[in-house]
């Protein structure tokens, strides 16, 4: 440190330092304009095929189905590679932009609408056609829910989805309610029909005092008869579209990709301002109780003796230990149905892939008998082949769950499609926000007929 | 390195440098500089490559419409108009100021009282290694547990409250409780390595000075005001700086607790820029509001640096 550095030395070091950062700069600079540019693809027959999932439940069904198809066909070799569905999106879009996303992948309908519009997913309109494949095949909706706003289908369904009521046994046999009595219960945004009855005796405070019974105090809650997850935002999937759908009331104007949404409707303010209404009467956690742990940890805590929730988390909630729990259909609402949001996925082909020949043919694999039985088998989803529908259905009906609870909706078709929009992110932002604060008691269901202008807006951009 | 060159640069008579000297020094100097940028180059490379370039590739795209899958559009200053009308943005802005001022505030005191402690204390290696330990523990893991720990309904925290007779906290779903509840889960898992870095100061104050000051009868409260703190001051300047760029830039405590809610109450600018560009493909706008959050902290590290004079120190 002896060296003495006069200030022009130092100076002409941090000149140089700029210069070769601006060489370095230019270099990247330079580099960087291939950005933008999606590669096409091509529609090689061979070769091998990457195949992007986030369940890792169904991992080993779609395994065994990727073997087989292997065996048929030696030229075509599979790569399974699962991610958390919280990465998942995030992770496919940078191998969208990075040029190296899967060949094939299982989508979801809210997102798939981004996907097609920016040409980033195969139109299998002719393909589905060249190789005559009978639509019909599939349950009914899941092939409408893969057709985007053009008009093309986008995706070949692989399985469906719809909601029921989760209960504890035990908690239910306690309060003296029968499997029977929550099978036929009914609904209607007044009085909330035998549905509130039901909540309000399965409901008990600190002191053992049930919902109904007098010297009920609902400060001191020990299990709330109905659980909530969250406000449900703009598709209240598992909260409230069960409710608000018998009242004749639909998310749009359109099944899907409509061009209003209907959320300034009276029907569905009524069945929201019931529903919250629970909260005030001490029969459903407020939802600032909500944030933590998920639903089924609260089931298995007998925080709650009743949840609705997804086809999707049965396996979860067979599995909970220490408590014995069993299914009940929606209750019978306005129009004298049941009614459930109706949900399926697909696998999607990448535009960029460049074995998209062989994608195809094992997306059409996938949703094939011979796979579409091995998942059925497995019992971890509803496949949306009809055909092998009663054999996912009975080993289903193993975990000892009531399984017509979710199947009841689909013979008496009383499904609603889950809505399908443009801008589908930026609205569901919109209208969680608006839901959490009228479940929070800051805003009167009402003012979400303001939100539904905004949100209308938005699908025209 | 300068030292081993040195012999060679300096020349033989030293009050009269010839001709030949002068050059000798200049060639060495010459050969000085070039071995300085060899060390450099490294880190400046990723300098540039990681931080310069995407904070001007950033400042540009905040210029832009771009959804990364098709090529930007220039728009010119519609970004930051949008953004001065943006109740979302304010809100935010808002909600991270009341967290970095709960967070800072805690953590600086906390952390000065604890190094002080561990430095007038005790001499156990031990002991001063355990205050750094919630910091060796993941971000991401910490505020899973005290997620967990915090729940209202099944929570070991809320069991605790109950059993001692008071009513059980939403500590994450209450709009009023979820900032302070992050704030102070951030502020446990960095209080320790925030009092490590200020120990480290406290070494460089001389023993002498305390010595001193005992023998003129002072106590460790005098102490610690006329002693420690003024003297530490350069420290502590540069820790307030860096704490406070990192508390401004909350986001993994807010991902994998609250995501935002409820009802935006926890919705941080950090985490609203992810929102914006990762779900909602507005990197556009997500750089504009990137940009403002790049100014804001530049201008208080400004503040900061000069109110602080952290380039000087007393003790010279």
């Amino acid at each position: 440190m002896t060296l003495t550095s006069p200030r022009t030395k130092r100076r002409r070091l941090s000149r140089r330092v700029v210069t070769s950062a601006l060489a370095i700069l230019t270099a990247t600079g330079l580099a960087g304009c291939t950005q933008g540019a999606m590669s096409e693809g091509a529609w090689g027959e061979t070769g091998d095929l990457t195949y992007w999932m986030w369940d890792s439940n169904q991992v080993p069904a779609y395994q065994a189905c990727a073997t087989a198809f292997e065996k048929k066909n030696p030229d075509i070799s599979i790569t399974i590679e699962q991610f958390g569905y919280d990465d998942y999106w995030n992770k496919l879009m940078t191998s969208f932009v990075a040029d190296s996303a899967p060949d094939v992948f299982v989508d979801h309908s809210s997102k798939y609408g981004d996907y097609a519009s920016r040409g980033l997913i195969e139109n299998l309109d002719e393909l589905v056609e060249k190789d005559n494949i009978d639509l019909d095949q599939y349950v009914n909706g899941t092939v409408d829910l893969w057709r985007a706003a053009d008009g093309h289908q986008y995706g070949m369904p692989k399985d469906w989805d719809t909601v029921a009521i989760f209960y504890n046994e035990e908690l239910a046999s306690e309060a003296g309610i029968s499997a029977e009595k929550l099978g036929s219960m009914t609904w209607n945004p007044e009085d909330g029909g035998t549905y509130e009855d039901v909540i309000a005796h399965l409901t008990v405070d600190k002191n053992g005092v049930r919902g109904d019974e007098e010297g009920f105090d609902k400060t001191r809650v020990e299990t709330y008869g109905l659980g909530l997850d969250d406000s449900g935002g703009g598709y209240g999937q598992v909260t409230w579209s069960m409710l608000a759908g018998t009242t004749g009331w639909t998310y749009m104007d359109e099944p899907t990709w409509g061009s209003e949404f209907n959320y300034d409707d009276e029907r569905f303010q009524s069945a929201i301002a019931w529903w919250r209404g629970l909260i005030e009467k001490g029969y459903m956690p407020p939802l600032s109780q909500t944030v933590g742990t998920a639903l089924s940890s609260k089931m298995q805590a007998e925080s709650y003796a009743m949840v609705t929730d997804g086809a999707w988390n049965i396996n979860t909630y067979a599995k909970l230990q220490g408590v014995k729990l069993n299914t009940a259909p929606t209750p019978i609402g306005v129009d004298g149905e049941r009614a459930s949001t109706f949900n399926s996925l697909a696998d999607s082909i990448s535009a960029s892939s460049k074995n998209k020949g062989a994608a195809w043919e094992w997306v059409k694999y996938l949703s094939s008998p011979e796979c579409q039985s091995t998942v059925a088998d497995a019992g971890v989803v509803f496949p949306s082949l009809s055909a092998v529908g009663d054999t996912a259905s009975e080993r289903f009906a193993e975990t000892g769950f009531n399984i017509e609870a979710f199947t009841t909706h689909v013979d008496d078709d009383t499904t609603i499609l889950f809505p399908l929009s443009e801008n589908a992110v930026e609205i569901n932002a919109l209208m969680t926000n608006a839901m959490d604060k009228v479940l929070s008691f800051s805003t009167e269901p009402s003012s979400l007929t303001e939100v539904n202008k905004t949100v209308t807006g938005l699908l025209d951009e | 390195m300068a030292t081993v060159l040195l012999p060679e640069a300096t020349p033989s008579t030293p009050a009269q440098p010839t001709a030949s000297a002068r050059s000798n020094r200049r060639r060495a100097t010459r050969r000085q500089t070039w071995t300085a940028l060899a060390f450099i180059a490294p880190s400046l490379l990723g300098f540039v490559v990681f931080y310069f370039w995407p904070t001007l590739r950033g400042i540009y795209l905040s210029f832009t419409d771009f959804d990364v899958f098709t090529d930007p559009v220039w728009v010119g200053l519609d970004n930051y108009t949008r953004l001065f009308g943006d109740e979302t943005f304010w809100n935010s802005a808002r909600v991270t100021v009341q967290y970095v001022l709960i967070n800072i505030t805690l953590q600086t005191i906390l952390a000065l009282a604890l190094a002080v402690l561990i430095h007038r204390v005790t001499q156990s290696t031990f002991l001063r290694s355990v205050v750094v330990a919630p910091y060796l523990v993941a971000n991401v893991v910490v505020a899973l547990v005290w997620f967990w720990m915090l729940d209202y309904q099944i929570g070991i925290v809320n069991q605790g409250i109950e059993w001692l007779g008071g009513n059980a906290i939403a500590f994450f779903g209450d709009e009023s409780w979820a900032i302070p509840t992050i704030a102070l889960v951030n502020t446990w898992r960095h209080v320790g390595y925030t009092a490590l870095l200020i120990f480290a100061g406290l070494q460089m104050i001389p023993k002498e000075v305390y010595e001193a000051a005992r023998t003129e009868g002072a106590n460790e409260w005098k102490m610690f005001w006329k002693i420690t703190v003024p003297l530490l001051r350069p420290v502590l300047a540069l820790v307030l700086v860096i704490t406070m760029i990192g508390s401004f830039q909350v986001f993994d405590t807010v991902a994998v607790t609250t995501s935002g809610g409820p009802a935006d109450a926890t919705r941080v600018v950090q985490y609203y820029i992810f929102d914006l560009a990762f779900q909602r493909l507005d990197f556009g706008y997500a750089s504009a509001v990137s940009v403002m959050l790049l100014l804001v902290l530049a201008v208080i590290a400004f503040i900061q640096l000069r109110l602080t004079r952290a380039n000087e120190s007393d003790l010279n």
